[in-house]
């Protein structure tokens, strides 16, 4: 059983490859089930967003499993070769691709870093494998694991105090003109989606009053309703211009939709009380040359893009401590990966019973100190077949069940079963909490832990 | 007493005026805190300074330059921290210590016995007292000014620097600047009356038409055209604040031809 993850990113592919890869919501049952379909891909989890399409699996084998997500990513779309695609792709194993999703969620691998957006795709991401049941133990354990981690990162550190987005760098700014937006009314040209969500974040600021206008009348009116605005005629949002203390523009025009005249009328109509204008359309609405007019202060996208940047240098610093409890939290999950593996569970299986059969032993014997030297052994061989029956079954069953896709949670219920403690991994045995079987152990386990150093590197990037 | 009160005073808000300049360039909270803390104890010894001073002199000598220059760094910095206080805009710790600073060396520069003018009645106590708080008014708006025009061009030019986040909103800016001439103003014109009367008294002429007294009119009607001009035809925001840094100018020129004109009479 090993975590796996192949992807690409916005660091690592161009929008192009990145945008044939991305699977649809309505097409993410389809592709969970062919990925969980080919051979030895026991769990998987598909996280596409604009920015990156990753594939999280469980799988036998980690170069067997690269390959058969590789495989996976290239049938995604029919244009894409597996050579095309190889050049963008990363992939990682065990610690590193844990190391990786918790980094992913934590939006310390974002393109603008600190941003939420990514933790609430992670958990729609989770929640359509879940209900496609293309998840398992581990990666169940390991996804909600990384969701905790990005909550505590979000609360531990600053990463996300700054402004996180285009939209929210609007608010920001407005800031810098008016220090109160109580006041202020905001005129709402155009209805594209980052405007839109520019206003919430005003809104939610406790902007005065809205303001909105789209050509289209009714559409007009549908949004003032939604954000408890006026709507006005598209004919008259020039002159209403003058009322407005913010302008946030963003239509589907591919022209000029106000002037710098248009401006310096509205300024001079507000006697130079100071004017906000964003212009969040691509190609642009408001003519540049607004940036002349006195007391207007217009901002296109590119602006607000680079507001954003400069945030951005500044989580960098709060997420080197986000790195850092990321790492604390692998070493965690790590410690219940290991608790998952055969090995170190039937070597505390065989542990725990000669542990309870020793100590049984020890108290029966005292009471036996007439018995003759041979019919003690005969009780000790006794008790010996008794506990080896008993646990027979158990550590056969698990053995074959260690490559079947419910093989984890076999190794869970053993642990449960007999009490074994998930925190004492093999190599730490001898300074673990059991002190009256240390010295038994050894024996016992001696035959079965040469097994156990082959398969711990395996889990490290190869 | 009053004499080491001043130096200490004098000591205290140059560092605090490092510490704040500092401030302006580095982002850290905790330096703001320091340097607040560091003018805080600057004013206190300053207080004892001008108290001292007082019990000290006759309250018949007239006003030496010294000590209206020293009284009116005194209210610039009381100005600065009652406005910190309910503000908290740290930064303007940055504009307005360096200038308090400086009216305290200009003040130290000169001997303590110029007098501002010469001796001639009880009320030119008024007059010097109400003079320079208007003009402590406009000192404010003055910097005011600066920071708006600062803001206004790296908004304009879209640079997100450090003192781009650290400067307070535009339309606060705009708000103290004209909070601060509409104070200041009044005060001014009070002042000018009150020295016109004394001159009245003494020389049997309201005004005597020499250069200082020219300029300081000329300067006060030059804020009143700044404040009528904000009142009625909107010349806010940056217009106003260009206004009231050429305005200070003229204050400056006025002060030193006041200082120049008593240091002629000294000597």
């Amino acid at each position: 059983m090993h975590l796996i993850v192949v992807g690409l990113s916005h660091k690592t592919a161009p929008v192009e490859i990145r945008e044939k890869l991305a699977v649809p919501e309505s097409r993410m049952g389809e592709a969970l089930s062919r990925l969980t379909s080919y051979s030895g891909v026991k769990e998987g989890l598909l996280l596409s967003t604009c920015n990156r399409v990753e594939v999280y699996s469980v799988v036998d084998d980690i170069d067997q499993g690269y390959g058969r997500i590789q495989e996976f990513l290239a049938d995604t779309h029919l244009s894409l070769s597996s050579e095309q695609l190889t050049p963008h792709l990363y992939w990682h194993a065990g610690d590193r691709a844990i190391t990786h999703l918790f980094r992913v969620a934590a939006s310390l691998d974002s393109m603008i870093v600190g941003e939420s957006q990514i933790l609430g795709q992670l958990k729609d991401a989770f929640e359509s494998a879940l209900s496609h049941k293309t998840t398992g133990l581990i990666m169940n354990k390991v996804v909600k694991k990384a969701i905790s981690v990005a909550k505590r990162v979000r609360t531990e550190t600053k990463i996300a105090e700054m402004a996180v987005s285009v939209s929210y760098a609007a608010v920001e700014l407005a800031k810098k003109i008016f220090s109160d937006l109580g006041h202020r009314t905001v005129l709402l040209v155009g209805a594209g989606e980052m405007a839109k969500l520019a206003a919430r974040h005003l809104i939610a600021q406790g902007v005065g009053q809205v303001r909105i206008t789209t050509r289209t009348p009714q559409h007009a009116v549908d949004l003032a309703e939604k954000f408890g605005g006026t709507a006005v005629p598209f004919e008259q949002y020039k002159d209403d211009m003058a009322s407005a203390d913010i302008v946030l523009v963003s239509t589907g025009a591919s022209h000029y939709l106000i002037s710098a005249d248009d401006v310096q009328r509205a300024v001079t109509a507000r006697m130079n009380r100071p004017m906000f204008l964003i212009d969040i359309s691509v190609p642009r609405n408001i003519d540049p040359a607004v940036r002349h007019v006195d007391n207007a202060f217009l901002f296109d996208i590119d602006d607000l893009k680079q507001r954003v940047e400069k945030n951005r240098a500044e989580r960098l610093q709060e997420a080197d401590k986000a790195e850092q409890m990321v790492v604390e939290e692998v070493g965690v999950l790590r410690e219940w990966m290991k608790s998952l593996e055969v090995t170190p569970t039937i070597v505390a299986l065989k542990q725990r019973a000669d542990e309870i059969k020793r100590s049984e032993l020890d108290k029966a014997l005292g009471r036996l100190a007439h018995l003759p030297a041979q019919d003690r052994e005969l009780v000790e061989g006794l008790a010996s077949s008794i506990v080896n029956k008993m646990i027979h079954g158990t550590m056969v069953t698990l053995k074959s069940e260690v490559n079947s896709s419910s093989g984890a949670a076999f190794v869970e219920a053993a642990r449960r079963f007999f009490s074994l403690e998930a925190a004492p991994p093999p190599d730490t045995r001898g300074a673990s909490a059991v002190e009256p079987s240390s010295c038994l152990s050894h024996e016992t386990s001696e035959p079965l832990i040469e097994q156990a150093p082959s398969r711990t590197p395996s889990r490290k990037q190869p | 007493m009053a004499v080491v009160c001043f130096m200490v005073t004098m000591g205290l808000y140059f560092i605090a005026t490092i510490s704040f300049l500092a401030y302006l360039l580095r982002r850290s909270e905790a330096l703001s805190k320091v340097s607040l803390a560091i003018t805080a104890a600057g004013f206190v010894m300053h207080t004892l300074a001008l108290v001292a001073r007082m019990v000290g002199s006759s309250a018949a000598a007239p006003p030496s330059v010294h000590e209206a220059l020293s009284f009116f760094s005194w209210m610039l910095i009381l100005v600065f921290l009652a406005v910190e206080f309910r503000h908290r805009i740290h930064v303007l710790g940055s504009f307005i210590v360096p200038l308090a600073l400086v009216s305290l060396i200009s003040a130290a520069a000169l001997p303590d016995t110029v007098p501002t003018l010469q001796p001639m009645f009880r009320t030119l106590w008024l007059h010097v007292t109400l003079s320079m708080l208007g003009t402590v008014g406009f000192a404010v708006a003055f910097v005011a000014g600066v920071m708006y025009l600062i803001q206004d061009r790296l908004l304009k030019s879209k640079r997100f620097n450090v003192l781009y986040a650290k400067l307070p909103a535009l339309d606060f800016l705009d708000h103290l600047n004209q909070q601060s001439i509409i104070l200041g103003f009044p005060l001014l014109t009070l002042g000018i009356i009150t020295g016109a009367i004394s001159a009245e008294f003494a020389k049997g002429a309201y005004v005597s038409w020499n250069p200082e007294q020219t300029w300081a009119l000329v300067t006060w009607l030059f804020y009143f055209v700044v404040l009528l001009g904000r009142l009625t035809v909107g010349w806010r925001a940056k217009r106003a604040a260009y206004l009231t840094v050429i305005g200070f100018a003229g204050v400056i020129l006025t002060l030193i031809g006041v200082v120049l004109k008593s240091y002629g009479t000294v000597s």
